[in-house]
């Protein structure tokens, strides 16, 4: 009887299905990472029951971040056209000439809480100083030129120049944020007629046990 | 793999020099490696717990349109005071002995149900719903605001309105030790 042989198959695995696997997942999943935003407001948000998302564009939001002395109050506006424009608007109502540089700075600020007086100057530090730079807050303080307002309301102006359309304005609230501020910021969003706005919530975790 | 290739030289002296026939198929383990790597830490990196939006709609201030004639019965007011807690009564204020509360499944959302059943079977049919009034005093925080209209939706209210507190409710929120 002869010997069976027992023939030596090598080792070595056909991976092309596994890599292809493996980029394609790659893939998908750079696509749709967002870079994170540095976030100077420090908010934590409060929990809901609500599965609606914030939309990603044309939104305007007003952070209130929490400090124990003195709520501030932080501006973001999505769309980098948005932003130039509405900083040329404000510079000229402000009287504050801003250098294109500055402009394109702005361009690329997500958010920001820095009174008109100290932008230009805030502007022109550069990134790490910018970052360790403890942002005073906008001015909220119903006076007749209201500096949150203003920004609301240029920014409001150069979406509907720009896009013709209608920014969408939310508020985000840190949860342990006194009533009367929030009240304030509803108050300057009612001044200006806009009755629809949203409030940023995260989905609250299982039943909520309190 | 990728090897040098060492032979050749002087060795075929004279004789034919054939190529060595080199397999095509590359070793894909570094690669895979590598993209595996990379898809866990994108993997991890994505944020999933995306914030979410709450519609609130508030009334037209400048807009007097005349208001509809509303029995005070059908009205619930929740104060919101401090220490998460909250206080609410049925109709006007002072007529009926307010009810000291807390947030969550058996506090605020238990009273807004039976409330509305109430108000269900007591009133006529097409204005039977309840009115709810949300009136946050100056110590309650936003995240009790939250909280009270996210039991509207929880609760199936239809028309709710965040109103302005009066000083005679924020006594009573005092009178409580609730306005702290």
């Amino acid at each position: 009887m002869p010997r069976v042989k027992v023939t030596r198959k090598s080792t070595a695995i056909d991976m092309t299905a596994m890599c292809d696997v493996a980029f394609l997942l790659l893939t998908f999943f750079i696509l749709t990472a967002k870079p994170k935003v540095d976030d100077p407001t420090k908010a934590e948000v409060p929990p809901s029951s609500k599965e609606q998302p914030v939309p990603d564009d044309n939104v305007a939001m007003v952070t209130i971040g929490s400090d124990a002395a003195k709520p501030k109050v932080f501006y973001s506006v999505s769309g980098s056209d948005i932003r130039t424009e509405t900083l040329k608007a404000m510079g000229e109502k402000y009287n504050v000439p801003f250098t294109p540089d500055e402009l394109e700075r702005f361009a690329v600020t997500e958010v920001f809480g820095v009174p008109m007086s100290q932008l230009k100057s805030y502007l022109d530090m550069d990134p790490e100083q910018r970052k360790s730079y403890p942002q005073p807050g906008i001015p909220i303080d119903t006076t007749s030129n209201n500096e949150l307002s203003n920004w609301i309301l240029t920014s409001r102006k150069a979406d509907k120049a720009l896009h013709d359309k209608d920014l969408q304005l939310a508020i985000k609230g840190d949860r342990k944020e006194y009533y009367p501020v929030i009240k304030t910021v509803i108050g300057i969003l009612q001044g200006q007629k806009i009755n629809k706005f949203s409030l940023i919530t995260v989905l609250a975790k299982a039943p909520r046990t309190r | 793999m990728a090897e040098l290739d060492t032979s050749g030289g002087g060795k075929h002296k004279g004789g034919k020099v054939r190529s060595k026939k080199v397999s095509t198929r590359v070793d894909l383990t570094a690669m895979v490696d590598l993209a595996f790597l990379l898809i866990t830490f994108f993997m991890l990196t994505t944020t999933l717990n995306k914030p979410k939006a709450m519609d609130l709609a508030m009334p037209d201030k400048t807009v007097k349109t005349n208001q509809l004639p509303v029995a005070a019965t059908r009205s619930m007011t929740i104060l919101l005071g401090s220490n998460n807690k909250v206080e609410w009564y049925m109709g006007e204020a002072g007529k009926s002995a307010p009810t000291v509360d807390n947030f969550g499944k058996d506090g605020l959302r238990k009273a807004l149900i039976e409330n509305g059943k109430k108000v269900l079977e007591t009133h006529a049919a097409p204005n039977n719903f309840m009115i709810v009034l949300i009136k946050p005093s100056d110590k309650s925080n936003y995240e009790n605001l939250v909280a009270a209209l996210d039991e509207m939706s929880i609760t199936n209210v239809q028309s709710y309105a965040i109103v302005d507190i009066t000083p005679m409710e924020v006594d009573e929120l005092k009178k409580q030790h609730l306005y702290q």
